[in-house]
């Protein structure tokens, strides 16, 4: 009874293992520390959306602009990376601040409004694709510095900068999560947004956080990306968001808000990945990958639901 | 036991258990035709689980339920309906963007044609609150209703049910008197025509005025059950606990310090009007008056939590500006809310994490929260306000209304306050637990706390409060002193 209970609690966390060792037995590639250096690499961008975006919707919010901000983040950033123009400094720091800006964006709208954040996100999404056309007149920015390639494509001692970069912020988003005031008061927030407000938490203040923390990311990824594809593509990162959101609701974060881990989203980013990968090692058509990927979101949901009764 | 012919209603020996924890044990009950049967008992005591049997939602280990002479096998909740067996939730389930009509055939609307017919619906529904003799057109959407007239709309929901026991569960908790007086009518009338009611509340009162006979259980026992003239206060008390409670408010002997709360000439257009008062450490300041007095704006607007027009707040000398909740935790100022699930705690976190929610700021090292210092300042809160649970950790919606309520003001007593404000501080919460926050309000005074006590039961008003401010229509309608008040003079001043 233990176990099951344990099990259950983890449920995601077997399910991923169970599928990867399913697929090492039927693909012999699939355990290899090249091809995990592949799937963790690839699933990074992901993994950054989708840990702002954890914040997000604990406190009960949505962000759909995560893609758009993808895409307009990464022009900025490429259009300064020519090489022989600016330290590689600047463009990375124009990326995140331009996501920055945004999520704050986002959040003064929800927090004076009082509109929906799946309105006020669903506005700035569309905004944002208009501003990464208009930006790089609808072409793609080319012919970008080594160094700026680096970050995508670089590694330090035989490791991906990209998955350094996952790493690191995955610890930062963890301590915030669970260790700060902050961390506390999202949790408390989408839990009950009233008792919260009576409890004496700046609620408006705190949404204004996690909306920019989940805009930084989303500079920080566009970075990377523009970086990984040596190119600012202004139609880069469509549906981006919609991957960030199944992630950590695959990792346990409840679209109510009030319930969510970091950990569970990476495994949430993960498991995506290692599916993505595995459909790939075997010869499945992306088709059918997109009908896998929608019933393991589904399922996922489910199991969560299920978990939430027997706990009750 | 013999069956009676008279009772609708016989319950012989019924049990049920939990994970072996027993809720109900060996339970007897029987319900006349025409009668109102109060059921009381503490919380936890095992009323709604006994409900929950009669409504076919939870099954019972042992034991039969004989309605009409009848045994009840199937216990599922449609049947139990169709035969006649109805019940007025606590909270109200009605759908708001439908009309009367519609919710009272909600779910039967086929009974009437294969298409939705709305004006057979309307006819029939009008027909059913005319015979109870309710105002309400049945056309009129749900949400354009106040809360007691939603109930009504349930009760003739249940009445179109051919509901010949209703079981009604705390059915005057958000009423006003006069609403409460037309709820009475209604019974009254329902009694006349021969329906059975089972009616809960820890409103002694009504169950004076409203009842023929009483059942206590107590811890899942049957205790007794008596005629309710027969049955003093004090009695059913005893049987209720299970101890004699001979002085339930304890006596305020505490010396009253400096002004810790002068309000001057607050105002807010539509809501209230010149309230003038102050208060002073190791004071009680009852505030008394009907619903809609405006007893609770005057609270939240202190507190922060909505706007007022025009006035002065004036925390120990000084002229504050409060804006929100946290400028006014920040004046030490406390609030325990009267609508405990939204404003008082978040149901998913833990106990610990809902009583260090407003001061958590008090336990951050350099960035991180330090988590062993909160635990110990919850424990020590948790433990001095014996508040029952399995762990620290335990989420709060777990807990019973009463230690809910503790949890909140172990939540507000953390921030260290010198005004806590008591807005219903023992609605829905059991006489034990009621005693419990009498025995702490008189450790705050003795404490040099000052505390303002807003409360609809009068005999607690004047139990506790050394002044009583008496509110009517939004206007300050008198400040009395513990001697000079009694309750004929405070509802004089309340319906002024």
């Amino acid at each position: 009874m233990y176990l099951i209970n344990r099990l259950r609690k983890y449920g995601i966390f077997v399910v991923f293992i169970i599928i990867s060792l399913i697929l090492s037995f039927i693909s012999p590639q699939f355990l290899t520390v090249s091809n995990w250096t592949i799937i963790i690499t690839q699933a990074s961008i992901n993994a950054l959306l989708a840990f702002g975006v954890t914040f997000v919707i604990i406190t009960g919010g949505i962000d759909l602009s995560l893609g758009s901000m993808v895409a307009v983040t990464g022009v900025t950033a490429a259009m300064l990376a020519h090489p022989d123009t600016f330290p590689v400094a600047l463009p990375i720091f124009a990326g995140l601040l331009t996501g920055l800006l945004m999520g704050i964006f986002n959040g003064f709208i929800i927090t004076k409004s009082k509109i929906a954040p799946f309105i006020v996100t669903l506005g700035t999404m569309t905004i944002g694709r208009g501003l990464a056309l208009i930006l790089s007149k609808g072409r793609p920015v080319s012919n970008l510095s080594d160094s700026f390639n680096f970050i995508g494509g670089g590694d330090v001692f035989g490791i991906p900068f990209p998955i350094i970069v996952l790493i690191i912020v995955f610890i930062i988003c963890s301590l915030i999560l669970k260790k700060t005031l902050l961390g506390r008061y999202i949790y408390a927030i989408g839990g009950n947004e009233q008792a919260s407000r009576a409890s004496g938490i700046n609620v408006n203040q705190v949404k204004m956080a996690v909306y920019s923390i989940s805009g930084l990311l989303a500079g920080l990824a566009g970075v990377l990306l523009t970086s990984r594809i040596t190119t600012g593509q202004p139609n880069a990162g469509a549906g981006f968001e919609l991957d960030a959101i199944a992630a950590a609701v695959i990792g346990g974060t409840s679209t109510s808000g009030g319930t969510g881990t970091m950990t569970g989203t990476l495994v949430g980013v993960l498991l995506i990945g290692v599916i993505n990968n595995g459909l790939d090692l075997l010869n499945v058509t992306s088709y059918y990958q997109q009908v896998v990927m929608g019933i393991i979101i589904i399922g996922a949901v489910v199991l969560d639901s299920w978990n939430q009764k027997s706990n009750s | 036991m013999s069956s009676n012919p008279q009772n609708i209603l016989q319950v012989q020996n019924l049990s049920k258990a939990f994970l072996g924890v027993k809720a109900l044990d060996n339970i007897q009950f029987d319900l006349q035709k025409g009668e109102v049967h109060a059921l009381m008992g503490e919380n936890g005591a095992g009323k709604s689980t006994f409900m929950k049997i009669l409504m076919g939602l939870l099954k019972p280990d042992s034991g039969e339920i004989i309605f009409e002479g009848e045994v009840l096998k199937s216990n599922n909740v449609h049947e139990n309906l169709q035969k006649g067996i109805s019940m007025i939730h606590q909270e109200i389930l009605v759908v708001p963007e439908l009309t009367v009509a519609q919710n009272i055939f909600l779910g039967r609307e086929t009974n009437y044609r294969s298409w939705l017919n709305d004006k057979a619906i309307n006819q029939k529904a009008q027909e059913i609150l005319d015979l109870i003799g309710v105002k309400i057109n049945a056309r009129t959407k749900i949400k354009n209703l106040s809360i007691a007239e939603m109930q009504m709309v349930e009760i003739a929901k249940a009445i179109s049910n051919n509901a010949k026991v209703i079981i009604m569960d705390e059915p005057t908790s958000a009423l006003t008197d006069n609403e409460v007086a037309m709820l009475f009518k209604i019974i009254k009338d329902l009694k006349a025509k021969g329906v059975a009611i089972i009616y809960i509340s820890h409103k002694m009162d009504e169950i004076y005025e409203i009842t023929d006979r009483i059942t206590v259980l107590r811890d899942g026992q049957y205790i007794a059950t008596k005629n309710t003239n027969e049955l003093d206060k004090n009695a059913l008390i005893a049987l209720m606990v299970g101890r004699q409670i001979n002085d339930l408010f304890l006596e305020n002997n505490s010396i009253k310090g400096e002004s810790i709360l002068s309000v001057q000439n607050l105002n807010k257009k539509g809501k209230f009007k010149d309230i003038n008062f102050e208060v002073h450490a190791g004071e009680v300041l009852g505030i008394a008056g009907l619903m809609g007095a405006g007893r609770t704006e005057i609270a939240r607007a202190i507190f922060g939590l909505d706007k007022y027009d025009t006035g002065e707040i004036i925390i120990k000398g000084n002229k504050v500006e409060i804006k929100s909740p946290e400028d006014a935790i920040k004046n030490g100022i406390g609030y325990v809310s009267e609508d405990r699930k939204a404003l008082g705690f978040i149901p998913a976190l833990s106990i610990k994490e809902n009583i260090s929610l407003s001061s958590l700021g008090n336990f951050v090292k350099t960035w991180f929260v330090n988590v062993s210092n909160e635990h110990e300042a919850a424990t020590r809160l948790a433990t001095d306000l014996k508040i029952k649970s399995t762990s620290i950790n335990q989420k709060v919606m777990t807990l019973s209304g009463g230690n809910q309520q503790k949890v909140v003001i172990g939540k507000v007593l953390l921030t260290s306050p010198s005004l806590v404000i008591l807005d219903e501080p023992t609605r829905g919460i059991d006489i034990g637990a009621k005693f419990e926050i009498y025995k702490l309000i008189n450790q705050l005074t003795d404490k040099g706390i000052a505390v303002i006590l807003i409360s609809s039961e009068l005999p607690e008003i004047l139990g506790m409060s050394d002044r009583i401010m008496v509110l009517s229509k939004g206007k300050q309608t008198a400040l009395l002193l513990k001697q000079e008040a009694t309750q004929e003079t405070i509802m004089q001043y309340a319906v002024h």
